[in-house]
């Protein structure tokens, strides 16, 4: 008798760690920018990320979740030595959240040499994405050229013949350049690189008044891009050089941070607010209620990328090791905030890029409204030095 | 012609905005010994509260004194609750505790404000032009930030030289001890003096409120800058704060209005462009170096 009830008690035991095994959650390391004047971009992703989780509550396309999250300072040593510790003592593989190119070479290498899956909510460097591609590494925001190609495509729609380029002097900058250049076909007068930490753009400016361009493109991120915006009206010259943008340089939060000084500018985006489909307008409204504040394009990405890592882990079963969970990626079989969606052959995406322009709202407040396709399913000038 | 003035203009403006920053960070260092790395954090406070008072009252004019006291406020009570222990300590343990605050005024601020950038507009009365030369128009906005930069120089050239708080603070940085020692109260002199430091600073905040991005993690941007002024103007002077900030400032815009042009009549424009990107941002630290090895301790070291 006393034998019986103990190997029942030892059997249920037993039951009970497979059970708990069976159970154990998928971790998910977000490393990402939390503080710095990039801090809110990383806020947001972060957000979308685990408002999806939230959603389906605590789980990823059927399969339970552990999240675990971290500031990079936006610093890509930090951010490395987060990751190393992950791989070490909590064994993470699957890793998501940099928001920075310059932190994303850093440590992309790192997760991949241990086998690992990085899965990007926002840096999409170009180095990663011709012939360094990885089964293991993708792209759920878009390449980081695509941005300023569907800027450098609006700039040529809008027929501007001779233009300024401004980017700071980092990865992100030079593909930014590259990228607008691709697309826009016209004379570049002037390519002016900035610093990373700028915060003062006046004698960019003075430049660029004398350089009488009939149009300005600039890649300034967060903090430099309300700056920039604010002093770009109160040198007078909002009125008289018009200015092309990507969707870093005109989101949500600059848009309500920069008041009118963004209101007139041509922007480009994949995602907007107002994006008329179920899935968004849910995504909006969850946000809000969540958070008490309005989503940013990053907020979508996060959301886009777990919903993504969703479908992957419904497909596989909740494995990571398994084929199943990158054919499950590479399918994508799954509705995003931003419509249409397609991987490319280098993992990266293949979507819609729009126009955005910022007017002034009902309530006296700056919004973003959509306006025309600038580029249908648009995929980028790497994918063909890609061979997985 | 016209390019050249406007870019003096803008390193001027710079220089100015510079020398608010820097005026107490290095009063703060020369008198007390102390490096203080939340120098920047108070120019922070200063913007918020000045973000904050406008978006309450709709007026830019209430904005400025109230980030004006914040950083005050904040400043004294950071001199009596923290800095006050440091004075007898190492420098390590001082950028221990002084980056402590960096990250709880950085982490109080996202916590109670949010990361969101704030909206700061310009003043109504300061949206125009200033037609200086006919054909070139200048912001008024920024006229106006030179202006009160000229007029805080001047004051503080005034109340260091000229007065006997002046007089006392000369005096507290030279010879602790013999001030001391005739009496003066070293300790309230301290707090007044960070107290004053901590006002600039929040002065430097509000000012750029409407130009710059009111956000968490704003001051450190600025603060290396800073510390190149002081170093190059020699720690400690209020002259050579003054002098490290008019060649910090310059150079900076100067190099980045001019280097990549200069380039260009000898290189390829995408090159130029590049490289002209490259030199300028290290123009200041070059600028720094030079002078270092020129003058060890400065423009205007302190004697002592």
């Amino acid at each position: 008798m006393r034998l019986k009830s103990i190997a029942l008690a030892g059997a249920a035991l037993l039951s009970f760690t497979a059970a708990a095994s069976a159970q154990q959650p998928i971790k998910i390391g977000i490393v990402t920018t939390l503080s710095t004047p990039g801090g809110y971009l990383g806020e947001d992703a972060r957000d979308g990320i685990l408002l999806a989780i939230s959603e389906e509550g605590g789980k990823l396309g059927g399969v339970p979740v552990q999240t675990l999250v971290e500031d990079d300072k936006l610093k890509p040593g930090d951010a490395k030595q987060i990751v190393d510790k992950w791989i070490e003592n909590d064994k993470v593989k699957l890793f998501t959240g940099i928001i920075f190119s310059n932190v994303a070479v850093a440590v992309v290498p790192s997760i991949l040499e241990s086998g690992g899956i990085f899965v990007s909510p926002n840096a999409g460097p170009s180095n990663f994405s011709g012939k360094a591609c990885n089964k293991n590494y993708y792209v759920a925001s878009w390449q980081n050229d695509n941005l300023h190609e569907s800027a450098g495509a609006l700039a040529k729609k809008l027929g501007y013949k001779k233009m300024v380029l401004l980017a700071p002097n980092y990865q992100a900058g030079k593909d930014a350049i590259t990228g607008f250049r691709r697309m826009y076909g016209g004379e570049v007068i002037e390519e002016i690189y900035t610093g990373l930490d700028q915060t003062d753009f006046s004698a960019e400016m003075a430049r660029i008044r004398a350089a009488k361009p009939d149009a300005v493109f600039q890649f300034h991120p967060g903090g430099q891009g309300i700056a920039f915006l604010k002093q770009w009206q109160q040198a007078g010259l909002k009125d008289q050089i018009p200015m092309v943008v990507a969707s870093p340089s005109l989101e949500q939060r600059i848009a309500a941070a920069a008041g009118d000084a963004a209101i007139g500018i041509a922007a480009t985006a994949h995602w907007n607010t107002d994006f008329k489909n179920a899935e968004n307008e849910a995504f909006v409204k969850g946000f809000r209620a969540k958070y008490n504040r309005e989503p940013t394009v990053y907020a979508s990405q996060g959301y886009d990328t777990a919903k993504l890592i969703g479908a992957a882990l419904k497909a596989s079963g909740g494995k990571l090791e398994d084929d199943a969970f990158r054919a499950g990626m590479m399918k994508a079989d799954v509705k995003l905030t931003r419509g249409p969606f397609k991987f490319n052959t280098n993992q990266h995406p293949i979507q819609d890029w729009y126009e955005i322009k910022a007017v002034k709202g009902s309530d006296g407040k700056v919004v973003l409204e959509t306006g025309a396709k600038v580029l249908e399913q648009h995929g980028d000038a790497y994918a063909k030095d890609c061979k997985i | 012609m016209q390019l050249v003035l406007e870019q003096l203009l803008n390193g001027l403006q710079l220089s100015l905005t510079l020398f608010l920053l820097a005026a107490g960070l290095t009063l703060v260092f020369g008198i007390m010994g102390v490096i203080n790395l939340a120098h920047g954090s108070l120019y922070m406070i200063g913007a918020y509260a000045g973000a904050w008072a406008a978006a309450k009252t709709g007026t830019f004019w209430l904005a400025l004194p109230a980030g004006l006291a914040a950083a005050a406020l904040v400043g004294a009570a950071m001199e009596l609750l923290v800095v006050r222990r440091l004075y007898a300590r190492e420098h390590l343990s001082q950028v221990l505790a002084t980056f402590g605050l960096i990250l709880f005024f950085n982490g109080f601020i996202a916590w109670s404000a949010g990361r969101s950038p704030l909206l700061m507009e310009t003043p109504p009365q300061l949206s125009g032009f200033v037609e200086i030369l006919p054909g070139l128009p200048y912001p008024a906005y920024r006229l106006a930030m030179m202006g009160v930069g000229v007029a805080v120089a001047l004051g503080l050239w005034y109340m260091i030289s000229r007065t006997r708080i002046g007089m006392l603070i000369r005096a507290g940085s030279d010879k602790r001890e013999m001030v001391e020692a005739l009496g003066v109260d070293i300790a309230k002199l301290f707090t007044l003096v960070f107290a004053l430091g901590a006002l600039l600073a929040g002065l430097a905040g509000v000012m750029v409120g409407p130009i710059r991005s009111v956000q968490v993690g704003m001051g450190e941007q600025v603060l290396i800058t800073t510390f190149v002024v002081i170093v190059v103007g020699g720690i400690g002077s209020i002259r050579g704060a003054f002098a490290g900030a008019l060649l910090i400032g310059m150079c900076d815009t100067l190099g980045r209005a001019f280097v990549p042009m200069l380039l260009k009549s000898w290189l390829s424009g995408p090159l130029a462009d590049g490289l002209g990107g490259a030199l300028s941002s290290v123009i200041i630290y070059l600028v720094m170096a030079l002078v270092l090895i020129v003058r060890p301790r400065g423009l205007f070291p302190v004697s002592g």
